[in-house]
């Protein structure tokens, strides 16, 4: 069946082979790379200029990307996108898989969020890592982790793409379990790892059926052939697709991983579980969007999850008092909202990735404002024990406050110019769809707010709760510069870019433009709605965590307090879905009595053990015994071909 | 039928050029066994070692000046020498090139290390002890290592079923000898010894009553008549064929461990030296399957109808096989050895593609698997526990911490076993399945999903020897990765950069056994 398609696709597509300094692309990838590669091989030597030549070469890869994306400002809209060929990966006879990169708009606006975002957090890392004995070790897996997700968003193909994917999966799992002399951390490294084994599953089927459909894994070949490709083929691919980017963007169903992803450093919450691993599965679904144009249904599903995934986490969000948890749930919360755009289609695409930037600057910045009060306070997570910090941690306090304001969307701030936009395209259609999702991001940001002002008030207002031997005191300035960057881009990054329509302007000729179409309620009263909504949330959260003293110890709240706490029991659900059942399976179906059969995947494990562990008691050791099973061989095959023939 | 058989005293021509790499392996083996007999024991290992490199790298150049371009059939239709036999030649005398340099390995001492000192003396006897003391050194490994690669070069032209049970000797009985002269742990190493051989013997016995079947049915123990007799039909002796063929192949996939009859792979794998186990899981796999190639796509093919079935079926039980049981392995020779054995399956995968694509998957698979395979049995010889290797997976626990680099390396070898991307094992399952999807019709697409799902398991195994190495914590052990000389260095450091090479730019070689996979009929 591909074959009729194959024939429709047209070799590469009208984008511009690469010339002048987009032909450097390349050297964004190869520079931190070159980075890992000599901080973990040099050994002890590199120990005292490793950390500062992996600061180097990541802001390096972001001139690389500035002098880039300069000269493509310089040309005209629809002549912006460039391909770089870097070689033919594997020729294996007809079919060709060459290993190349797409310099596009899209590609270009992740080129900056990484590199950018990413050394500020580099430099932040120089002084909350500054004590620790192995930061060598940490430093190259960062570089390794940029390298990785570079790779990822400037792939020109689904199967280069999975090498990225794959990569920031590895540096995720060595990063959360960087300390892994503690068992807990480890543990949570692995949850982190299997659940990402369920989305790459997902992901990888889908590449697969691509491939068996268009016969080629290019974006350029996909886009040309998905109008010829038949609707349920494309609803599949994309559905796959959708539990590929449900895993790595910590969506519903396999939101679990990312509060126990935590554990890893501050800096890297920030980095990867906050700002930019974490949306690739935003990224995956717009740059699939040929597929999904074609395929209401998949898009559909996209919105379905990520309107849930918003209220879950807002949920989840109000309840947690480990403030690192609560990030943690908000970034699933937000990233909700980015899913819920990007199922919307072309009107939502490029706010999708407008607030995916917007969103990594304010929550990365407030990702190290947690990681600068966490500095100061002996490593402490619990609000219940902070309480009017603003007055001994002042950068912290203003630069957070800028983050909060930036995601509660008041306008001026980032949020507001991206955020808002969401909400009037969630509005947008016919019949139910417009209502139901419309008001889940409508309600969702009244959460958003009464969440993040919670813990904005818990940790640096109100009365102080502190442990008797705390001596709160402000970062050095390697931690406070980054925080106050990403304040100034949380403050003003969306009045920049949004009022203007500039973002989507630079989007419009890789994700196509909005087809304009009216809310079902005007713009102006759903702004009004907004902002009231948010104020609500402010005022309530400012009832209970200002005014109100906090008890110490969380009291024992309502039942949905105690369902939120404990993630909506997603984990009970998983251990009773999956876990158990397949337990209990392979156990009375392979053998009662086995041992140490844990973990989601246990069960298959434990079968393919059992039948091991039997099978090999054939191998005994006697060359008697193999002679006779080379007889029996003979002999079957022998006899098997007898009497077929 | 043009190039008759020839009558009773005309002689044949030899076309040397053609041969001249195999011959100049066998002139080297000639020589060395000289060596033995006449050089001072105190210098014999050093003449040896540089005797068997300059052999096989003037073979080498010999192939690559020389030979390539030049096919030929020649020794009156016995011996091809063509496109993938060049090929082949080529990847074994690289394969000897890096296993005799682990065979010279001494780890700073006087003498190599991985060999008994006198083959001759019983275990534990007074005159091992002697030999020991006295630095005697078993340095006939060299001429043996030569014998077994010029078997195996002449087992991958063998074009009639003489010339195939020959070669098949000519390679096999020095591997048997090699395997019973481990230095430590000698009875294991004799038991496997005997082992190996009397299952190769009874193996041998198959392929020769299947050749005499063959010659039964089709008057001609060469592959094109038989070809001939199998077009041509209406043979008085049909009942013959099939079962002919099958015990032929039987005595083929002996050789590369193929389910049922993988039976000797870990015991052997195990109690051989560890660099011989290196040089037999690399050399012998590709010299059989080269065999295998010649003799179903040359010899067999137009009856592929009915002997694809059974083989289908051996090529499904092997991969099981080999991943389930690599599971619950605890040595790391054995694993090695069932991770051989699912490869093996995987291999056939590619040889039932039946296509030219299949032909250049499975040359360019067998590279691939060949350079990683020696490479990581070059560093199981490495690490250490008080002088004897530690095989056994627990002491390999924690290997991360204190030797970074050699457990990386190791490490990527196992990645590449796995078929991650980026490493050679992913190109090389890419380029060995693809052609069994296109043109292996229903029954190929089974064997991919399997072989997917396989590797799947195995792929866990290896994980979890990573995980073993880097995230497990142990009490302080005596294990430590020997300081290895630049014998081993070199063929650890060929090993991981051809993993990595044939991972990210394979173009050029997947080309090569794309242009080599073109079978002179």
């Amino acid at each position: 069946m591909h074959t009729v398609v194959t024939s429709l696709v047209a070799q590469g597509g009208s984008v511009a082979e690469a010339s002048g300094v987009t032909s450097l692309a390349w050297l964004l990838v190869a520079l931190p790379l070159l980075g890992a590669a000599v901080l973990l091989l040099g050994g002890r030597r590199a120990d005292r200029f490793g950390p500062l030549l992996a600061v180097g070469l990541s802001w390096a890869s972001f001139l690389v990307g500035l002098v880039i994306i300069v000269a493509m400002l310089g040309r005209s809209g629809a002549a912006r996108a460039e391909h770089l060929t870097l070689w033919s990966w594997i020729p294996a006879g007809g079919f060709q898989l060459p290993a190349g990169m797409l310099v596009d708009q899209l590609s270009m606006a992740f080129v900056m969020l990484v590199t950018f975002v990413g050394s500020l957090i580099h430099v932040y890392s120089l002084g909350y890592m500054s004590h620790d004995p192995d930061k060598r070790r940490f430093f190259a897996y960062l570089n390794f982790f940029v390298a990785a997700m570079l790779l990822l968003v400037l792939a020109d193909s689904y199967a280069l793409l999975f090498v990225g994917w794959e990569g920031v999966g590895l540096a995720s799992y060595l990063l959360i379990g960087f300390w892994n002399r503690n068992p807990a951390f480890a543990t949570a490294a692995n949850k982190a790892f299997v659940v990402n084994r369920i989305g790459d599953l997902g992901l990888t089927l889908g590449i697969a059926l691509i491939f068996a459909t268009f016969g080629r894994v290019d974006f350029a070949s996909v886009a040309a052939g998905a109008p010829h490709a038949s609707q349920g083929t494309l609803t599949a691919i994309g559905l796959l697709l959708l539990i590929g980017a449900c895993g790595k963007s910590a969506q519903f169903p396999l939101q679990s991983w990312l509060g126990d992803a935590m554990a890893g450093p501050t800096p890297v919450s920030a980095l990867i579980h906050a700002a930019t691993m974490v949306t690739a599965g935003v990224y995956l679904v717009v740059r699939s969007h040929p597929i999904f144009d074609a395929a209401p249904n998949a898009r559909l599903g996209v919105v379905v999850v990520g309107a849930i995934t918003l209220l879950f986490g807002a949920v989840v969000g109000c309840a947690k008092d480990d403030i690192k948890k609560a990030l943690a749930a908000s970034t699933m919360s937000q990233i909700g909202y980015m899913m819920l755009a990007a199922g919307l289609g072309p009107i939502g695409y490029a706010f999708a990735i407008f607030h995916l930037v917007n969103h990594g600057f304010y929550k990365a910045g407030m990702f190290l404002g947690a990681g600068s009060v966490m500095h100061g306070m002996d490593d402490q997570v619990n609000m219940r024990r902070f309480g009017n910090l603003s007055g001994a941690m002042k950068v912290t306090w203003v630069t957070f406050g800028v983050g909060w304001l930036a995601i509660l969307g008041v306008p001026p701030f980032s949020g507001f110019w991206s955020k808002d936009k969401i909400i009037e395209a969630a509005f947008i259609g016919d019949g139910w769809r417009p209502w139901v999702f419309g008001l889940a991001a409508l309600i969702g940001a009244g959460i958003t707010a009464f969440y993040m002002s919670r813990l904005f008030f818990m940790t640096f207002h109100g009365t102080k709760r502190w442990t008797d031997d705390v001596h709160p005191h402000e970062s050095p300035l390697t931690m406070t510069v980054p925080m106050v960057v990403l304040a100034v881009g949380s403050a003003f990054l969306g009045l920049i870019l949004g009022p203007t329509g500039g973002f989507t302007h630079w989007l419009e000729p890789v994700v196509g433009g909005g087809t304009e179409g009216d809310p079902v309620i005007a713009v102006p009263i759903l702004m009004v709605l907004t902002l009231l909504l948010v104020a609500a949330g402010v005022a309530y959260a400012w009832l209970l965590y200002w005014r109100d003293s906090v008890p110490e110890v969380a009291p024992q709240g309502s039942l949905v307090t105690q369902a939120a706490r404990q993630d909506l029991y997603q984990d009970a659900i998983n251990e009773g879905l999956f876990m158990r059942p397949g337990i209990h399976l392979t156990r009375s179906l392979v053998f009662a009595d086995s041992k140490g059969v844990d973990g989601a995947f246990g069960g298959l494990a434990a079968l393919v053990g059992g039948l091991s562990a039997r099978a090999r008691r054939l191998q005994n050791g006697y060359v008697r015994s193999y002679a006779l099973t080379m007889l029996l061989g003979v002999v079957a095959i022998l006899g098997a071909v007898w009497v077929i023939s | 039928m043009t190039a008759a058989v020839p009558s009773l005293f005309s002689a044949v021509s030899v076309d040397y050029r053609a041969l001249a790499p195999v011959l100049i392996v066998f002139v080297g083996a000639m020589v060395g066994v000289l060596v033995g007999a006449f050089v001072p024991r105190a210098r014999r290992h050093v003449i040896q070692l540089v005797l068997a490199l300059v052999t096989l790298v003037a073979a080498l150049l010999t192939l690559v000046l020389a030979t390539v371009g030049h096919s030929a059939k020649t020794v009156g239709g016995s011996v091809v020498v063509d496109g993938p036999a060049m090929y082949l030649e080529g990847l074994l005398l690289v394969i000897a090139i890096l296993a005799v340099l682990t065979f010279g390995e001494r780890w700073g001492g006087y003498e190599a290390d991985a060999f008994t000192p006198m083959g001759a003396a019983t275990p534990g006897s007074p005159q091992e002890a002697a030999a020991t003391r006295a630095g005697f050194t078993t340095s006939e490994v060299f001429p043996l290592a030569l014998l077994a690669t010029a078997g195996m070069m002449l087992f991958t032209s063998a074009n009639d079923l003489i010339t195939l049970f020959i070669s098949l000797e000519v390679l096999s009985l020095p591997l048997y000898i090699l395997t019973g002269l481990a230095r430590r742990r000698r009875l294991l190493s004799q038991e496997a010894s005997l082992k190996y051989f009397l299952l190769g013997a009874f193996s041998s016995a198959f392929l020769l009553f299947g050749s005499a079947l063959l010659y039964g049915y089709a008057g001609t123990v060469d592959y094109k008549g038989i070809a001939a007799a199998i077009v041509a039909g209406g043979s008085a002796y049909e009942p013959l064929l099939l079962p002919g063929i099958l015990l032929v192949l039987v005595g083929l996939l002996f050789k590369i461990g193929a389910a049922p009859f993988q039976m000797w792979t870990p015991d052997v794998y195990q109690g051989a030296p560890t660099p011989v186990t290196g040089f037999m899981a690399a050399g012998t796999k590709a010299a059989a399957f080269g065999a295998i190639l010649r003799f179903g796509y040359v010899g067999i093919e137009a009856a592929r109808w009915d002997w694809r079935w059974p083989v289908i079926v051996i090529a499904a039980l092997t991969m099981v096989v080999g991943a389930v049981l690599s599971v619950t392995q605890t040595d790391m020779k054995r694993l090695l050895a069932y991770s051989s054995i699912a490869h093996a399956g995987f291999l056939l995968v590619g040889v039932l593609g039946f296509s030219k694509a299949g032909i250049s998957g499975v040359l360019f698979y067998l590279t691939a698997y060949a350079l990683s395979t020696v490479a990581a049995f070059a560093i199981v010889g490495m690490v250490r526990e008080n002088g004897a290797e530690a095989s056994h997976l627990s002491q390999w626990a924690g290997l991360g911490k204190k030797h970074p680099v050699v457990a990386g390396t190791f490490a990527l070898l196992l990645l590449a076993f796995a078929g991650i991307p980026l490493t050679s094992g992913f190109t090389a399952k890419f380029a060995a399945f693809a052609p069994a999807v296109t043109s292996g019709g229903r029954a190929g697409i089974a064997l991919v999903v399997l072989a997917v799902l396989c590797s799947a398991v195995t792929a866990f195994v290896y994980i979890r020897v990573i995980v073993l190495m880097y995230f497990t914590e142990v009490a302080p052990s005596e294990v430590e990765a020997l300081m290895p000389s630049a014998l081993t260095t070199v063929v650890v450091t060929f090993g991981a950069a051809a993993t990595v090479i044939l991972g990210v730019y394979p173009g050029p070689v997947l080309d090569l056994a794309a242009n080599a996979a073109q079978f002179l009929r």
